[in-house]
């Protein structure tokens, strides 16, 4: 089991707009460097990307709820 | 005046700036505020102090109700926006009007023409005002968006039509990138402004960004000159000037007796600012927008003019005409902004919140350092990322990057990466000390210094 954590403090967004589908659900496969939300920090937008490969077991964080620096935002297996 | 408690419905270094002339008026500050933002600067100088809500600005900030609440429960009789947030929301100034309290800045109906960005580009045209060629107004969708920048060519710029501060907007090439261009901004103006239009205007890649400050008393209008920002990156200005080196007295008058017209024919009432766009190769120019309200780079004005514009919006809104005739104002030497963000020019500007360790503030001669800081201060992740603006005058503009070289050397801030690191790159660059820049020289400049390191 991997996570991957926020590299910064912030809001964590899973779609890119309100409208859109999320960039990852629960049970999909994720490769290393893909986006997987962003990070609204200082009014921008930071994509946040894999830095470990697998199937998406659980996002720990809402979307649109606030992280700290080192939080894990999703576990991978 | 015709009011003594002031409230401050917004944050950081523009709330302690406007505290500063609220207090040399005689008048009670009062400060609403985050939760995050309860040992902010702004907080610890008000008289007195409301907590209106959660962190995310949709719920503290940009919460009408709640800053009305507050303002009835303190007894407040005027709200001044300052910039971003509620200022050029007519709803909010109509909201403050019909609780009987007085709202800092235009009428609601004025912010709703010129406010929003398409309907003051018509009022620009019917004044006589020169505007870049665009759509006539908001875009109902894509396929409207897809039409007009084919007529008027690729590239062309996507805007949020309630927008400012460089949010909502996206530079598209071609037709194969409207659409993701559309949704982003769209998507970034609504979270924003709580407005998700659009408007389009064709891309003019080599012009001069610069812009008229402009006080009006409904009955009378002024200028106060020119500010020149065309350092820019992603379209949020870096550094200001005033006055421009790119104008000829011949051409100040024109562009500023232009924006008076402009803003007599709508009897503004406030401080407010027309953009414009300057071609340097045919000496012409184009209005952009119009900002209802006080600009982060007003004290550059300030400087050059020695007129203090939070004041005079404050003495406007208390009902007293224009302190001054137009024949009153002389420009006096240079003034020089230099905006420092909690950003890390060395790694993408990465946003850096965190806690500032050690803080000096520079000082001396012709030096202001108008900022949220102080030692200790834990900067939020919530909020943009100024810290705080470098403002230097002298008689000559070498004298004014002299003294910006000094003041930078003089400024600390540690704890937190900030963006005082390129403004010294800046004042010492040629083309920066013949001003020799238009509005995209900045990214080109940054881009160029990194494929160096890279190589």
């Amino acid at each position: 089991m991997a996570q991957i954590l926020s590299p910064l403090p912030g809001t964590f967004y899973r779609k890119a707009a309100p409208d859109k589908p999320p960039f990852k659900a629960e049970g999909d496969r994720v490769a290393i460097g893909e986006t997987i939300g962003l990070i609204e920090v200082m009014k921008s937008f930071i994509e946040v990307q894999a830095d470990a490969a697998g199937k998406i077991v659980k996002f720990v964080i809402d979307n649109e709820e606030p992280v700290m620096a080192g939080q894990p935002l999703v576990e991978v297996e | 005046m015709g009011f003594s408690r002031l409230l401050i419905a917004n944050r950081g270094e523009i709330a302690v700036r406007i505290q500063r002339a609220a207090r040399e008026l005689g008048l009670t500050t009062i400060q609403v505020h985050s939760a995050a933002d309860t040992d902010s600067l702004a907080v610890r100088m008000a008289d007195k102090a409301v907590n209106i809500g959660p962190p995310h600005a949709a719920k503290s900030y940009l919460n009408v109700s709640a800053i009305l609440d507050a303002a009835a429960a303190t007894g407040a009789e005027a709200i001044h926006p300052g910039y971003g947030f509620l200022s050029e929301n007519a709803a909010f100034a109509d909201a403050v009007e019909a609780a009987g309290l007085v709202f800092v800045g235009p009428t609601g109906a004025t912010i709703r023409t010129m406010g929003d960005k398409a309907a003051a580009r018509a009022a620009a045209e019917k004044a006589g005002v020169p505007v870049v060629p665009g759509s006539p107004g908001r875009i109902a969708d894509l396929a409207t968006a897809r039409a007009v920048a084919a007529e008027i060519g690729y590239p062309v710029m996507v805007k949020a039509s309630a927008g400012g501060g460089g949010r909502g907007i996206r530079v598209v090439d071609s037709a194969e990138a409207l659409e993701a261009a559309f949704d982003q901004a769209g998507a970034e103006a609504k979270a924003a402004f709580g407005d998700g239009g659009l408007y389009l205007e064709k891309f003019i890649a080599r012009a001069r960004h610069i812009e008229v400050q402009v006080l009006g008393d409904g009955r009378d209008a002024i200028h106060c000159f020119e500010r020149e920002c065309s350092l820019q990156r992603r379209r949020q200005k870096v550094w200001e000037e005033a006055p421009s080196l790119a104008l000829a007295p011949q051409a100040r008058a024109e562009l500023c007796e232009s924006a008076v017209a402009l803003a007599k024919s709508v009897n503004y009432c406030g401080a407010g600012t027309l953009e414009y766009l300057y071609d340097d190769a045919t000496g012409r120019f184009y209005f952009i927008e119009m900002n209802t309200r006080i600009q982060v780079e007003h004290p550059v004005t300030e400087m050059v003019t020695g007129i203090d514009l939070v004041r005079e919006m404050l003495r406007i809104a208390a009902g007293a005409p224009l302190a001054y005739k137009q024949s009153d104002l002389r420009l006096t030497g240079h003034a020089i902004e230099a905006r420092i963000n909690a950003e890390d020019p060395a790694n993408k500007f990465r946003p850096s919140p965190g806690t500032v360790t050690e803080y000096r503030a520079p000082g001396g001669p012709g030096t202001r350092f108008d900022t949220l800081l102080y030692q200790g201060y834990q900067i939020s992740p919530f909020y943009d990322s100024l810290l705080g603006k470098l403002i230097v005058w002298d008689e000559t503009r070498d004298g004014a990057l002299a003294r910006m070289r000094r003041a930078l050397a003089e400024l600390i801030v540690e704890g937190v990466a900030t963006t005082a690191p390129l403004h010294r790159d800046l004042a010492d660059d040629k083309a920066v000390l013949d001003g020799a820049f238009h509005t995209r020289w900045l990214e080109d400049w940054l881009s160029a210094k990194e494929k160096l390191a890279a190589s």
